[in-house]
C-alpha cells in the first residue's frame, strides 16, 4: 500500500512481520509517549576488586559467552580508520557463531571485508544508520534474507529502549580507557572525540567490553563511558588507524559551485527571521557545509550576533567560532576532526553529549527540538521536498540517515543544500529512488540555480523574495534541470525489499528493493 | 566578467549561475591549439541551449591573423551574443576590417549592425599608443579592456602584482574610455588564492576609473562586487544629497548645502551614480 507520503511500502514483510506505516513527522509524538513498552537495562554484578582486564579481544569476546543468534553492537566514532568491528566479527566467526545481529550506528568502507560473514551466514540481519561500500552495493544485491534497518541516530536510540535492538554485546573502542572500563575518546594517539554514539550501548548491552589501545592510570578522565557499565577491559596495539580515524582539520571548500549554494544558503539564513541573537546552528562536516558556516560566521561577526550552541556533528571550524565568542556553547555528539577531540578536553562549553540527549524523539526533549536552523545535504530531492540520503542514482546503497531526519524533525528552519545536477545526474526529480527524511520537515532547498521554498513555509517565502533572493518554483527548477541533463533512465527493482528505511519514530517511511540488473 | 574556457562544458553550462554581470566565453588564450574547432563548437551549441539567465554572454574570438579568427566570426556572429571581444586590437585598419567582416556575415543573415557590440582588448604596447582612437573609432566598440599579462610580455616586463608596470596604460585606457562614454574593463587578477590581493587591486580599479573587472575565477566574484558596491552611508548621503536637490529646485535653489558642503552639480552626478549602481531609482525618490 501507498503510506501518506506516496511511498509503496508492504503491509506485511517477510522475515519482519507487520509494517507500522509512516503516518507524518509529527503524529506520533503528539501523544506525549510512546506505545512500545520500554524494555530494562541488564541488572549486573560484580565482586570488589575484581579484575576485568582481559589479556586479548579474543579472551573478552568468549569471556561473553558468545551465542548463535546474538546482537552485537559498535559505535562509528573511529570513522574509515576503524578495525574493531571487523576484527571482533573474524573472533566471532572464527568462533563459529552464526545468525548474528549486526547493530553498529553506522558502517562505513572500511568495514567492507564483512561482506564474507553476510555471504556465509555469520551476519543475518542488520541495523545501520548508514552502509556504505561493498556493504551497501552487497545489500543491495540481495545477499541478506531478511531486510536491513536503516534507522536515525535519534531513531537507533529509541530502538535500544524499546528492545526492538535487544544487545547482547558491545564493543566499544575507545582512545583512553583505565581498568574498570571509564573511558573517553577526547585522548591518546588514536583521539577521535565524543563517544556520544556508544552512550546507550553500554547501558542497554547484557554485556559491555571496552577495547583501548591507550590504557590509563585509574581513573580515566574525563569519563564518556562510566566503569558501572562496563564487563571487560581490553588493551590492543591499535584501535585502527591513527590516521584515518584523527584527520586533520577539514577544510571549507574551494569548489565554485559549492561555494556558490553555500553562499546562498547563508543569504537564506541572513534573511530567514531566525538569523538572531541567540540563535541555535547545526551545519554538516562536508566541504559545502563548512562553507555555509564560513559566510555565517562572517554575518554574524558582521552584524554582531551572538549565538546560543552549535549542535551536532562537530569540525573545529565551529570549535573557532565558539573560541571566537560566536557561539555559547557547543553540544558534541560525533567529532570529525582531531583538532575538536583538544578542545573537547579543555573548553567546559564544548560538551560531550549522548546521542538521546542528541535526537532521541521519545524522551521529554531531545536538543534537535531546540534548533533553530540546521542545513543537511541530500542526494536527490523530489517536488514535495522529500529527501533521499541513502540510495544512489543506481538504487544502491551507499549513504547515511544519520541526523537528518532527527535534525529536520526539530528544527524551525531546515535547509537543504545540494547542487541541482551532479555530471549529468539530476538530484532535483520528480520522483526519488528511496525517502528517508518527510518533506513536511525541510523549508528551503538550496541549489546553485535557486532557492526553493516548501509551501508549506509561505512566510519565509515572502521574507526570501523580500530580501531580492532568487526564489523560485521546485517544479520549474526540476523542469530545467531536465531539459539540461535530459531524462534519466529509471532505475528497475524486483519485488524484493532489500532495506527498511525507519522513521525516528519507528514507523517505516519507505523500503529499498533489489535493484533488477543484480538479480 | 567571468573568463570561460570554451572548450569547458561543465564550467560553460554553470556560467549563469555566479552571479556574474558578464561572461566571457574564450575562444582564444584559454583554448589549446588542437582545441580551437572543438571550443568553436561547443561555444556555438551552448550558446543556443544554455540558460545564461541575465548575464550579458561575450565571445573572445581569436585575432583575424590567426587560422581561426574568421571561422570563429562565422560561427559566433550569426548567434548574435552581447558582444565579440577582440584580442590584441592595435590599429583601426584591423578594427575597420573585423567590423566589416562582421557586418558582412551579419547582412548575410539579415541581422542588425547594432546589436552586438564589440569589446577592444588593449594587449600591446602599440594599442595603448592608439587606445583613443580605437575607442573612438566605431558605435559599436562599447568597451575597451586591457590584458594585462600579454601586455606585460610584449613590453618585455615583469607581471607584478602591485602591477607598477602596466600603470600608465591602464589610465591612458580609462581616459580613452572616459571620453569616448565606454565602459573599461580591468585585467585579471592571476591568484586566486590571494583574496587580499584581490581586493586591493579592484579598489585601486575602481578608484582609477575601471568600470568593472575581469575574473579567471567564480570565487572572485562576489569581492568586486563587494568593492564596487556602494556602501551603506554612501547610498544614505547619495539619497539624502538627491531628496535636498529635489527639495530646492522647487525652490528655484541651484546650489545648496549639507553639513556645511557644498553640493553642486558634479556632486549630484556623483550622488546619481551611487544610486545607479545600487539599483536605486532616482525618479522614484
Amino acid at each position: 500500500m501507498k503510506n501518506v507520503i506516496g511511498r509503496e511500502v508492504p503491509e506485511y514483510i517477510e522475515g519482519i512481520g507487520k509494517t507500522d506505516m509512516f503516518i507524518g513527522a509529527w503524529e506520533k509524538l503528539k501523544k506525549g509517549w510512546m506505545d512500545e513498552v520500554t524494555i530494562p537495562p541488564p541488572n549486573k554484578a560484580k565482586l570488589p576488586h575484581q579484575s576485568k582486564i582481559c589479556l586479548t579481544l579474543e579472551e573478552a569476546i568468549a569471556k561473553t559467552s558468545p551465542k548463535n543468534g546474538m546482537t552485537i553492537s559498535f559505535h562509528h566514532h573511529l570513522r574509515n580508520g576503524d578495525n574493531i568491528l571487523v576484527r571482533s566479527l573474524d573472533v566471532l566467526a572464527n568462533m563459529g557463531i552464526k545468525n548474528i545481529t549486526l547493530a553498529c550506528s553506522s558502517l562505513n568502507e572500511v568495514h567492507n571485508p564483512i561482506v564474507k560473514y553476510l555471504i556465509d551466514g555469520t551476519i543475518t540481519k542488520i541495523w545501520s544508520s548508514g552502509i556504505r561500500g561493498d556493504i551497501g552495493k552487497a545489500i543491495s544485491e540481495g545477499v541478506l534474507d531478511i531486510p536491513v534497518t536503516i534507522h536515525s541516530h535519534g531513531g537507533r536510540v529509541r530502538a535500544i529502549h524499546t528492545g526492538k535492538i535487544n544487545l547482547d554485546l558491545a564493543i566499544i573502542a575507545a582512545s583512553a580507557a583505565d581498568e574498570e572500563g571509564n573511558a573517553t575518546g577526547s585522548h591518546g594517539k588514536s583521539a577521535f572525540g565524543s563517544l556520544g554514539y556508544a552512550s546507550i550501548d553500554t547501558r542497554y548491552s547484557k554485556q559491555v567490553i571496552v577495547v583501548t589501545d591507550n590504557m590509563v592510570e585509574y581513573p580515566c578522565i574525563p569519563i564518556s563511558i562510566t566503569q558501572n557499565f562496563v564487563d571487560y577491559v581490553v588493551e590492543v596495539e591499535s584501535i585502527g588507524d591513527a590516521s584515518k580515524i584523527a584527520t586533520g582539520s577539514t577544510r571549507v571548500t574551494k569548489t565554485p559551485i559549492d561555494l556558490r549554494i553555500a553562499k546562498l544558503a547563508a543569504d537564506v539564513i541572513e534573511h530567514s527571521g531566525l538569523f538572531k541573537q541567540g540563535f541555535s546552528f547545526q551545519v554538516g562536516a562536508g566541504g559545502a557545509s563548512l562553507a555555509v558556516a564560513k559566510f555565517i560566521r562572517e554575518k554574524m561577526k558582521k552584524a554582531e550576533i551572538k549565538g546560543s550552541f552549535i549542535l551536532g556533528g562537530v569540525t573545529s571550524y565551529v570549535v573557532d567560532m565558539l573560541n571566537e565568542g560566536l557561539f555559547k556553547t557547543i553540544f558534541d555528539v560525533q567529532s570529525f576532526d582531531a583538532a575538536v577531540s583538544s578542545s573537547l578536553m579543555k573548553n567546559s562549553n564544548h560538551i560531550e553529549i549522548p546521542a538521546a540527549l542528541y535526537a532521541n524523539p521519545f524522551n521529554c526533549g531531545c536538543m534537535t527540538n531546540k534548533l533553530d536552523i540546521v542545513v543537511l545535504g541530500a542526494l536527490e530531492i523530489d517536488l514535495d521536498f522529500n529527501v533521499n540520503v541513502i540510495t544512489g542514482s543506481d538504487g544502491s546503497i551507499r549513504g547515511a540517515s544519520g541526523g537528518h531526519s532527527d535534525t529536520a524533525s526539530g528544527a524551525n528552519l531546515t535547509i537543504v543544500v545540494c547542487p541541482s545536477f551532479r555530471g549529468r545526474l539530476p538530484i532535483v526529480k520528480k520522483t526519488i529512488n528511496t525517502v528517508v527524511t518527510p518533506g513536511e520537515t525541510v523549508d528551503v532547498l538550496v541549489t546553485e540555480r535557486g532557492i526553493c521554498v516548501n509551501p508549506l513555509r509561505p512566510e519565509l517565502e515572502e521574507n526570501l523574495k523580500n530580501a531580492g533572493l532568487n526564489v523560485r518554483n521546485i517544479q520549474a527548477l526540476q523542469e530545467e534541470v531536465e531539459a539540461i541533463v535530459g531524462k534519466g533512465k529509471e532505475v528497475e527493482y524486483t519485488n524484493k525489499i532489500v532495506a527498511l528505511i525507519e522513521y525516528r519514530d519507528g514507523t517505516i517511511i519507505d523500503v529499498v528493493r533489489q535493484v533488477k540488473h543484480h538479480a | 566578467m567571468l573568463y570561460i574556457p570554451g572548450n569547458n562544458p561543465a564550467m560553460l553550462q554553470q556560467g549563469g549561475i555566479y552571479g556574474a554581470d558578464s561572461l566571457l566565453l574564450d575562444l582564444e588564450d584559454a583554448v589549446a591549439l588542437n582545441q580551437k574547432d572543438a571550443a568553436r563548437i561547443l561555444v556555438r551549441n551552448m550558446l543556443q541551449t544554455i540558460n545564461f539567465y541575465n548575464t550579458e554572454v561575450c565571445v573572445r574570438i581569436n585575432h583575424l591573423d590567426t587560422p581561426f579568427g574568421l571561422q570563429d566570426l562565422e560561427e559566433i556572429v550569426p548567434l548574435q551574443p552581447d558582444a565579440i571581444r577582440y584580442p590584441k586590437t592595435e590599429t583601426l585598419e584591423e578594427l575597420a576590417k573585423l567590423i566589416e567582416i562582421i557586418e558582412a556575415i551579419e547582412d548575410k543573415h539579415n541581422l542588425p549592425h547594432d546589436k552586438m557590440t564589440i569589446h577592444a582588448m588593449i594587449e600591446t604596447a602599440l594599442g595603448v599608443q592608439n587606445v583613443f582612437e580605437i575607442a573612438k573609432f566605431s558605435k559599436r566598440v562599447d568597451a575597451i579592456t586591457i590584458g594585462g599579462q600579454d601586455l606585460t610580455a610584449d613590453m618585455n616586463i615583469k607581471s607584478t602584482k602591485d602591477g607598477s608596470g602596466i600603470d600608465l596604460a591602464r589610465k591612458m585606457i580609462i581616459m580613452a574610455a572616459k571620453a569616448n562614454k565606454i565602459d573599461a574593463i580591468d585585467t585579471v587578477f592571476v591568484d586566486i588564492n590571494d583574496e587580499d590581493g584581490l581586493r586591493l587591486e579592484t579598489e585601486y580599479a575602481k578608484q582609477i576609473g575601471f568600470t568593472g573587472k575581469a575574473v579567471i575565477n567564480p570565487r572572485q566574484i562576489d569581492i568586486i562586487h563587494e568593492v564596487y558596491m556602494p556602501s551603506d552611508e554612501e547610498i544614505r548621503k547619495a539619497y539624502s544629497i538627491l531628496l535636498e536637490f529635489k527639495k530646492n529646485k522647487i525652490a528655484g535653489i541651484g546650489v545648496f548645502a549639507i553639513d556645511g558642503k557644498m553640493v553642486d552639480a558634479p556632486v549630484m552626478t556623483r550622488a546619481k551614480q551611487v544610486l545607479e549602481l545600487a539599483n536605486i531609482d532616482f525618479d522614484s525618490i
